[in-house]
């Protein structure tokens, strides 16, 4: 099935409700075409091209609800699933937390379609590959990347008159170089909703650079350590902080956000004053859809301020619960920086660790947010204000709520994206104090 | 489907952060449809479509994968039921090799015109990538098996047991985990089955029914003065198995400190233990860090074994495929050919094994219809073979494939995954409690936690859900702040003992996460309980 405009996809919503018999009827609608290649040892590995749509129908009866796909469109195909969704809402128990279904609501123009992007084609994607081989072949390095896109829509519409519609491209790249003797390695990656920006050629230097120079690693002691982290290195960290903004878990005692003696730490200040994390759908840099899955408008929100948290994640049902608005989950933060460089980060360091990238992040405990997962792919120390030496990659003890107390500086933002989740941040680079590193690991 | 979309679906929430990676998990369905299957002639008729398309536009191999993936969640919170999903996805994935190269293309609309596209399209890419190749794709033979088929053994048809017992189960573990002391608890139960079949220009036309489940919960303890909570999470396996899981019998339960489960589970018992256990970790002595001697039980163990043998033994690892991602492996060839690699200690067998009855891993054949079969991966300590597939296999000199091959869904393509990995008993009669009786100063870990490694597999951290100090061969209480660090070769060669075959369990991951784009699969891992000799084991504390 074809991406649909929006009159095609408000037609085409608008006939499946009229089939509707229960009290509410919500249809989801989305389709995607994606394609990428993965390549390895110099050499294209795989490489593919993938075809999607659904219709997700959910229908209630009171507090009763069930939900039906279906990926064929003719007519009867539509009757059959909303009754299918209808029957599974009879047999459903009773759902103490079912919310009605939003009513109409106004929704931004979003920005994250790129027509370059949805005409991506198999030849592209094969040059852009070829662009970053070479690279790598001709410093005698072997290379591991992989280049992905999407060209996707969605939409939305219910019985309480709420239509929505969406169209969105995207393509993250990810290259690894290795030496050939395996001793060193370096990473860069990069995400835009639009591919002429992606320079597959640079990305690809940037990582042979760091192969070559962190090829002759010396060990240093485990301890506490000065560190600055690169943008990919802070996403996969702050991420973890991102994704536990969640209230009711909050309220209930079991997050990071949660107070001795009862409530939460929501209007405290949690971290550095120098802090200030929100999330905009229509950010040049880093455009979002507009609306959520259940149809709620996502806007600009601003989560922590001036190292106070201001805003916390909220289900209808608890929202409604505590009598406060909804605010969804982000689709994506933001993080403010400074005006510095990388480099010039670097330049006014005395003694630290600069790290490119950080690998296998896993909650070690909720209470504290404490996490652990290693550096990799280019580790170097630093003395007066310069890189001297690449280092042996580290396991580090770490929470980002300690860490962004521990603030020392930041850098210029940048776009990145999680190893972790893929998704995409604008993030800065970061110089943290007393870092924790609590051991050394011999991977290159 | 992303893991938040998951998580969302779900409605898991606060159960969700304790998961590991979701996978695609597909489109909800009504429960009565995971019980139609699709005829097996109409698949053959089209997958002979998609093999006649590809070879009349040059392609010099191809392979059809057309899944049917049905998945049910029923998701519940303390008295609440949260969601139940029932979701299938079913399309085709058609592989090619062309000028050399792979090509791939997946529909979720088979009819003849577009799979016919789909062919053409998979071929196309593989001959515009044909100039980005060094060598071309070179397959280790494979006969083709004619009009063959495979059934999981199970006893219960998960997806034929309705809801409502389904509900009154976990909400009954919900309130027996609430009165033993729990102020919170999510439960849910996941089932899975993969209608798969597969057919290539070889002459194979294989089709495969398989089953897994996972029941777990997340029991949670606050003790609201101090603000810190606590959470004990099932002691459950997720099995390659129907709902007979679920019914245990006494020769099922390994009577100890806690009771353990063999080959099925009782979720109602284990909530109970698990509601006053979360409350008992709460008030647990935080660890002194240093080094102990530790005592593993199997649904611990079955993690350190994923990550610290199964990842780096992947071949397609070793050899650089994964180095983008998941990285590289430290078991490198040549350790491998000198045949003389002390991987482990000289009590350490571990065994691939893909027939294994019970096992998440088990099939009869893979996704580029190898016939499985099981293999010895170290001997004695001794690294002895890895894990392949078919366009990898001559690069150890084998001419058949150890059909290691997967894809998690039609829409992806399938590449080398993980067989069953396992620890074999001691060989000599020996106890949970024989084993703990040696020990001086040591830990007994039961049940999976956090956990974290290196991209090629040397420094590792593990968690777990309980942990009992060990003073002079006497369980003396429970510790909290506990995690351990090793490096794999030192951490394999420090184990002094296992226990014997009556102790043998397997544990599992469901969703384990590789390749780009990221796909998940399902592995068992058995052992023994086993003793591992001075580790180091640090203090996971902090204050915020």
């Amino acid at each position: 099935m074809p991406i649909l405009t929006k009159d095609e996809a408000f037609a085409l919503l608008k006939k499946v409700l009229s089939y509707s018999k229960a009290d509410e009827c919500e249809v989801n609608l989305n389709g995607t075409d994606s394609g990428n290649i993965r390549y390895a040892r110099n050499s294209v590995s795989t490489s593919g091209k993938i075809s999607q749509a659904q219709l997700v129908v959910s229908s209630s009866y009171g507090k009763k609800s069930g939900v039906a796909t279906i990926n064929e469109f003719d007519d009867a195909s539509l009757e059959k699933v909303v009754r299918r969704s209808e029957e599974l809402a009879m047999l459903a128990p009773e759902n103490p937390e079912y919310v009605s279904f939003l009513g109409p609501q106004k929704y931004a123009e979003p920005i994250t379609f790129v027509p370059a992007t949805a005409a991506i084609t198999p030849k592209l994607r094969s040059d852009l590959v070829a662009a970053s081989l070479q690279v790598a072949k001709e410093a005698k390095a072997v290379a591991a990347g992989f280049l992905e896109d999407n060209n996707g829509y969605s939409a939305m519409m219910n019985s309480k008159g709420l239509f929505a519609y969406n169209t969105s491209t995207n393509t993250n790249f990810s290259i690894t170089v290795r030496t050939e003797d395996g001793r060193g390695s370096g990473y860069a990656t990069r995400g835009y909703n639009d591919v002429t920006k992606l320079d597959t050629k640079r990305a690809t230097q940037i990582a042979t650079e760091k192969a070559v120079k962190s090829a002759e690693a010396k060990a240093i002691e485990p301890g506490k350590y000065t560190v600055i982290l690169e943008p990919a290195a802070v996403a996969v960290l702050l991420e973890r902080l991102f994704f536990g903004l969640d209230a009711r878990q909050a309220d209930e005692g079991r997050s990071f956000l949660s107070k001795a003696g009862g409530g939460t730490k929501l209007g405290d200040k949690l971290v550095d004053e120098r802090v200030n994390i929100y999330s905009d759908p229509l950010n040049p840099e880093l455009p979002t859809s507009t609306w959520n899955g259940d149809g709620r408008p996502l806007e600009k929100v601003s989560w922590i301020e001036k190292g106070v948290v201001k805003n916390l994640t909220y289900s209808r049902y608890w929202a409604e619960k505590k009598g406060v608005k909804a605010i969804p989950g982000p689709d994506g933060a933001i993080m403010e920086g400074g005006t510095k460089s990388l480099e010039e980060l670097i330049a006014g360091t005395k003694k630290g660790v600069l790290v490119t990238r950080l690998w296998y992040i896993r909650d070690v405990d909720p209470q504290t947010l404490l996490l652990t997962g290693l550096t990799r792919d280019g580790t170097f120390y630093i003395e007066n204000g310069k890189i001297q030496y690449p280092i042996k990659n580290f396991r580090f003890n770490e929470s980002p709520v300690i860490m962004l107390n521990n603030l020392e500086e930041l850098g210029k933002v940048e776009r990145t994206v999680s190893v972790e989740s893929n998704a995409n941040y604008l993030l800065p680079p970061l110089k943290i104090r007393d870092f924790t590193f609590s051991s050394l690991s011999d991977a290159v | 489907m992303k893991r938040r979309d998951f998580i969302y679906l779900s409605g898991l929430g606060a159960a969700a952060s304790m998961l590991p990676g979701i996978p695609l998990m597909g489109n909800p369905i009504d429960p009565s449809r995971a019980l139609e299957t699709v005829d097996v002639a109409l698949k053959k008729q089209l997958a002979d479509v998609a093999l006649n398309a590809a070879r009349s536009k040059g392609a010099t191999y191809t392979d059809v994968r057309i899944g049917r993936y049905l998945n049910q969640f029923v998701v519940t919170r303390e008295d609440k039921v949260q969601n139940i999903v029932n979701t299938e996805s079913y399309g085709m994935g058609i592989r090619v090799i062309a000028n050399g190269s792979w090509g791939f293309a997946a529909i979720d609309k088979m009819d003849k015109d577009n799979i016919a596209k789909a062919a053409e399209q998979a071929v196309a890419i593989a001959k515009e990538n044909a100039r980005l190749l060094t060598e071309p794709v070179r397959l280790a033979p494979q006969k083709g098996y004619g009009e063959v088929s495979w059934k999981a053994p199970i006893e219960k048809n998960s997806f034929q047991v309705p809801i409502k017992e389904k509900v009154d189960l976990l909400l009954s573990v919900n309130d027996a985990a609430m009165k033993a002391g729990a102020d919170y608890i999510n439960s849910i139960l996941f089932m899975v089955n993969e209608q798969k079949y597969f057919a290539s220009t070889d002459g194979s036309y294989i089709d495969q029914d398989v089953h897994r489940i996972w029941p777990a919960f997340f029991a949670t303890k606050i003790d609201k003065t101090t603000g810190k909570f606590e959470t004990r999470n099932s002691l459950s396996a997720p099995m390659g198995m129907g709902y007979e899981y679920l019914y245990a019998r006494p020769q099922d339960k390994i009577a100890g400190v806690t009771t353990l489960y063999k080959g099925r589970y009782d979720m109602l018992e284990d909530a109970k233990a698990a509601g006053a256990q979360a409350g008992e970790k709460l008030k647990a002595k935080s660890v002194e860090p240093g080094k102990y001697d530790l005592i593993l039980d199997p649904s611990h163990l079955w993690l350190t074994i994923h990550e610290s043998t199964g990842h780096p033994t992947e071949l397609d690892r070793v050899l650089g495929y994964e180095a983008n991602f998941a990285g590289t492996s430290f078991l490198t060839l040549d350790k491998w050919a000198s045949k003389n690699f002390q991987y482990g200690s000289k009590l350490v067998n571990i065994v691939a094994d893909k027939t294994q009855v019970g096992s998440l891993g088990a099939v009869g054949y893979d996704d580029e219809g190898v016939g499985c079969g099981q293999w010895d991966i170290v001997k004695e300590g001794i690294l002895v073979n890895y894990q392949t597939i078919r366009d990898q296999a001559h690069m150890l000199g084998l001419t058949a494939s150890q059909g290691c091959c997967y894809a998690d869904n039609w829409s992806s393509v399938q590449f080398q995954r993980m067989p069953n990995i396992s620890l074999q008993p001691g060989k000599e009669k020996r106890s949970i409690d024989d084993i703990i009786k040696g020990v001086e100063k040591g830990i007994y870990i039961i049940g999976d936690g956090s956990f974290s490694i290196d991209q090629q597999r040397y420094n590792f951290q593990f968690g777990g859900q309980l942990y009992y100090e060990i003073k002079n061969g006497k369980i003396v209480g429970m510790l909290r702040d506990v995690a351990y660090q090793a490096n794999t070769k030192e951490f394999w060669n420090s184990c002094t003992a296992i226990a014997d075959q009556s102790d043998y369990r397997l544990g599992g991951s469901f969703f384990d996460g590789k390749g780009q784009p990221s796909q998940s699969s399902a592995v068992s891992h058995g052992s023994s309980t086993a003793r591992f000799n001075g580790v180091n084991v640090i203090n996971t504390g902090r204050t915020i």
